[in-house]
């Protein structure tokens, strides 16, 4: 019985699939359109932000890493020291996700009555910071530094054998809030996953205000007023960033290879890696001849869908099926609009390219080290 | 009021009335509303809050009171990272031995266990508040300029975190260090296997090379080594806590300046 359920586990979080369970699950769970609301409430996906919703998730979680922790394998990596603010990880985000979205669906069901949101209160009836904002950051500060040193006193801090730059660990790994990181370059070059697409990341942060024009849901937890930022932002911050970071901890091992939790970390473990670039494709497989001498007329398919997606794409989107939106938010938050969704659409675009065709790279200059 | 004045007064009080604790301060102790607000007001401390705030900002359900952890664990960081710094040597030679000899040597030795749980702790935390910022929709006008503020100190923080994860100088450090760095190599133009380097040349003489890319300034060579472990010390332990502190002053100074903390109209 265990065995099954170690087994199904192992399966379904290869890559492949669970990142994909997780892209079908996403917009259910947060649902942009009146659609996906509909599904939502017919497979009971709302019930995950109620109480019992709450005893439920929070059960399975403990599920999980308990099983894991017996198990002799996912016990190595679990109990490693540095692993285990991936496990708070998932308790917190999950735990606080919750409690924004249950006060969301609360305000949500006021604001249709026409009543105000659970946080109003009336801007006359004000409290003191001194006692009653003070003693509850002196209790926060308290009760933090107790959890910090009774960690501190139960879990010694790592430290391996010393330095040694002749002796690469296998898997080396990044710390752990950059494995996001390390995950994408299965996928991207260098110079996209470790530089252009953090890059990105966060001027796309840092753009979010200057994008999203709906004023409404400002200072309160709502979900309906916003249903399409938050999915975006969602999509992007569980999917994109913590997913692929519990990814990179708990199922990568040697050679980067996937493992999943309760298998042994094989390092002979064979994985054929057989991708092909878009050239090859074009020139070799489907026109039967060698690759042309020429750079640029070796790539231009490539060229011709990179510049497509990023440039020409936004256009035709504006004249069609975007419209209203394109005249709702002008030119220039347009665009900047689609160049940071697409950028952020192209890894989940990569990724399942690279799993159906084996896509390697679309432009494949190594000579300049220009792989996109 | 008038009742509590003629009952006998407390030891609190009497001190409240003394010469010395007025000097410090000058409202006495505080008491009254007046009193309060002046405790705030006149604190350099507390007067980063208002000193009246509407109900739900002093709810637990609405701020998690992630912001406020983001800041002890700052300051937390702070204390036991200069407490770390009277042991610890930043060479190839000392640097691991030092490490051992913190937990091994130093009485209740747990200041390394406190700097680098609080340091994945804060990585964490400043993400959630992140994540209530944006749930809250508290970025909206006129809060932009500060979550954009925030975005960056976040990006500090994971920054910090990594340059301090070389400082123990063991196979996890300079492994993990270089996995990090070696994304540099790729930098478009100033990485010399990136995009575009070897386009600046001049004539066969390549501009950026393994010599003189933005890897070689970031570890200080061509390879994680002695230079790159001064380098991490000093950028983790002074140049990025000095500009964090700037941008969290411009932080805390803007959520005031934006008309406090967000709440529904």
């Amino acid at each position: 019985m265990l065995e099954t359920f170690k087994h199904t586990v192992d399966y379904l979080s290869s890559p492949t699939i669970s990142f994909s369970i997780l892209t079908v699950i996403t917009p259910i769970l947060f649902p942009p359109t009146d659609w996906f609301d509909k599904i939502n409430r017919k497979l009971g996906f709302h019930l995950l932000w109620t109480k019992t919703g709450l005893i439920a998730a929070m059960a399975a979680i403990t599920f999980f890493f308990v099983v894991g922790y017996m198990d002799q394998n996912f016990n190595v990596i679990l109990t490693k020291a540095d692993n285990f603010p991936i496990v708070l990880m998932v308790y917190s985000i999950y735990f606080f996700t919750w409690v924004a979205m249950h006060k969301a669906y609360i305000n949500d069901e006021r604001l249709e009555k026409g009543l105000k949101p659970l946080e109003y209160n009336d801007p006359d009836d004000k409290v003191l910071v001194w006692p009653d904002l003070v003693y509850i950051e002196f209790i926060a500060l308290i009760l933090f530094t107790v959890f910090l040193v009774v960690w501190s006193i139960l879990v010694p801090a790592p430290l391996e054998e010393p330095a040694n730059p002749a002796a690469t660990p296998n898997p080396s790994k990044a710390p752990w809030y950059f494995l996001g990181l390390q995950e994408m370059l299965v996928y991207y070059d260098p110079w996209i996953a470790g530089i252009v697409l953090p890059i990105f990341c966060v001027v796309g942060l840092m753009a979010i205000p200057y994008m999203d024009i709906n004023k409404k849901g400002d200072g309160y937890y709502s979900f309906k007023e916003r249903r399409v930022g938050i999915f975006i932002f969602m999509y992007g911050w569980i999917v994109l960033w913590l997913f692929l970071i519990v990814l990179g901890t708990f199922f990568r091992g040697p050679n980067w290879n996937f493992y999943g939790p309760f298998e042994y970390w094989d390092t002979h473990k064979v994985v054929a890696l057989n991708s092909v670039n878009l050239s090859e494709y074009f020139w070799v497989k489907l026109l039967g001849k060698g690759l042309p001498e020429n750079i640029l007329l070796r790539e231009f398919l490539g060229f011709l869908t990179v510049g497509g997606y990023l440039f020409i794409l936004p256009f035709i989107l504006a004249k069609t099926i975007l419209k209203d939106m394109y005249e709702a938010y002008g030119p220039t938050r347009f665009v900047s609009l689609m160049i940071f969704g697409l950028v952020m659409l192209s890894l989940p675009l990569k990724m399942y390219l690279r799993w159906v065709v084996n896509l390697k790279y679309f432009i494949s200059i190594p000579e300049y080290f220009f792989n996109i | 009021m008038a009742k509590e004045k003629n009952n006998k007064k407390s030891i609190l009080e009497t001190l409240g009335e003394s010469q010395v604790w007025k000097s410090i301060i000058r409202s006495g102790v505080p008491r009254t509303r007046r009193q309060r607000m002046h405790a705030v007001l006149g604190s350099v401390f507390l007067h980063l809050h208002p000193a009246r705030l509407p109900k739900h900002a002093v709810k637990l359900g609405y701020t998690w009171c992630m912001g406020g952890l983001s800041f002890f664990l700052f300051v937390n960081l702070t204390i036991t990272g200069i407490l770390l710094m009277f042991y610890y040597r930043p060479t190839v030679e000392y640097a691991y031995t030092d490490i051992i000899d913190l937990t091994e040597q130093v009485p209740l030795g747990i200041m390394r266990e406190l700097h680098r749980w609080a340091a994945h702790a804060m990585v964490l935390v400043v993400w959630l508040h992140m994540l209530r910022v944006f749930m809250t929709g508290s970025y909206k006008p006129p809060r932009e300029f500060n979550w954009g503020v925030g975005v960056l100190l976040m990006t500090m923080t994971m920054f910090l975190s990594f340059t301090g994860y070389l400082l123990p100088w063991d196979q996890l450090a300079i492994w993990a260090v270089t996995v990090g760095s070696n994304m540099a190599r790729a930098h478009p133009f100033i990485g010399h296997e990136g995009p575009g380097a070897s386009l600046l040349a001049i004539g066969d003489i390549n501009l950026v090379h393994i010599g003189s890319d933005v890897r070689f300034a970031l570890i200080g060579g061509r390879f994680v080594g002695e230079a790159t472990l001064l380098r991490f010390y000093v950028i983790h332990c002074i140049a990025v806590p000095f500009i964090m502190m700037i941008f969290m002053a411009v932080h805390f100074w803007r959520i005031r300046k934006d008309g406090g903390i967000s709440g529904p109209l």
